[in-house]
């Protein structure tokens, strides 16, 4: 495939802003996506196809949630932390939020360094990404082992709608494979930053296109995804 | 492929000929942009464990959880994942999809009611 950002690029100042500018882009019989490069626009478009699946779990647990007819369980009190003696309501959750946030906030700088052509500080705040990432997943795992020993399990749980043990495991669950799959490509894309693929312009293995520190954006954009997931599952699941 | 592109640049040479971009190395950013966003994140992820932390309850709580999240979410998509400067054609065709969930979150609230209620009568005829 060719990859044409370069290329379209001189033409930026003669296209139309605005509304007319979407008419425009797509009308024009051309590609409707003049600036961004195929490997962009196709992380999008996958982005989006992610948003409706997380969106049909969120509505999916709005449903059980709204037609049950047995009190919801109360999430402050379930994920609450000991401390000190007393419970902190939510502490846990509160706590990976802010990890999540801080991985995003890592790995927006480390896009900025890769197009400063910066090998090592790219890396550094990709592997930094990922271990706040790996933090993020092992939180989960121990919120998980919490909750199964309290025994909620995917048909019931002691403290309320039976509903809540299948909405829990999906919607996390599938959060937490996502960071997973993140922490892994993280990896790699940090391996091959540190190996200087993006300053030779290396094939990768598996697509054989020559690597560009938009690789890295790429990747940023799928973790900061991962990220904006979690804010809406934060909100609707636990604050709810 | 090869004449894909040229094809493609024929193209754009027939529409018009333009000074160089300043875009070509992708998105350039100063760092301290990040670094307030993410600071701005804490703030409003702080805010929102409060909501919960200082219980409160009804209207109040929906509508402060619903606004922190939209703001998180705001940030993110706009600064860290550089939506703010894209073209509004890319910016339109991956945002406005997601609002088409609004219809069928109105078409599953109203089924789940009228669950809610056949089970609220007939739960309540076999006692």
């Amino acid at each position: 495939m060719v990859d044409t950002t370069p290329e379209h690029a001189p033409h930026a100042a003669s296209r139309l802003p605005g509304l007319r500018g979407i008419a425009a882009d797509w009308s024009s019989d051309q590609r409707a996506f003049k600036n961004v490069s195929w490997g962009k626009a196709m992380i999008w478009i996958f982005l989006l196809s992610d948003t409706f699946i997380f969106g049909c779990f969120l509505l999916g647990y709005m449903t059980v949630r709204m037609s049950t007819t047995v009190p919801w369980p109360n999430t402050a009190e379930i994920f609450a932390l000991h401390i000190a003696g007393r419970e902190v309501p939510l502490l846990l959750i509160a706590i990976m939020t802010f990890v999540l946030i801080s991985s995003s906030g890592t790995m927006a700088m480390a896009v900025n360094f890769g197009y400063r052509q910066d090998r090592r500080k790219t890396a550094a705040l990709m592997i930094a990404t990922a271990l706040l990432g790996a933090t993020f997943v092992g939180m989960q795992a121990f919120e998980w082992t919490e909750l199964i020993m309290k025994g909620v399990r995917p048909w019931s749980n002691p403290f309320g709608a039976a509903q809540f043990g299948p909405a829990f495991f999906m919607i996390t669950g599938f959060h937490g494979t996502h960071v997973t799959i993140g922490v892994i490509f993280l990896l790699i894309i940090a391996r091959k930053v540190l190996r200087g693929d993006f300053d030779r312009g290396a094939p990768g293995f598996f697509t054989s296109r020559r690597g560009r520190y938009e690789n890295v954006e790429i990747m940023g954009l799928y973790w900061h995804f991962v990220d904006l997931v979690w804010v809406f599952i934060f909100a609707f699941f636990y604050l709810w | 492929m090869a004449q894909a592109e040229a094809q493609d640049r024929g193209l754009e040479v027939q529409v018009a000929h333009a000074p160089a971009a300043t875009h070509a190395e992708g998105q350039q950013h100063p760092i301290k942009l990040y670094l307030v966003v993410w600071g701005w994140l804490f703030i409003l992820s702080t805010c929102s464990y409060a909501v919960d932390y200082f219980n409160l309850q009804g209207y109040l709580r929906w509508t402060l959880i619903v606004v922190l999240m939209l703001l998180k979410a705001g940030l993110i998509v706009a600064i860290f994942m550089h939506m703010a400067w894209e073209r509004l054609a890319l910016a339109y065709a991956i945002l406005v999809p997601p609002l088409l969930m609004l219809v069928f979150l109105t078409i599953m609230a109203l089924e789940s009611d009228y669950t809610w209620l056949t089970r609220i009568l007939s739960f309540s005829m076999v006692q």
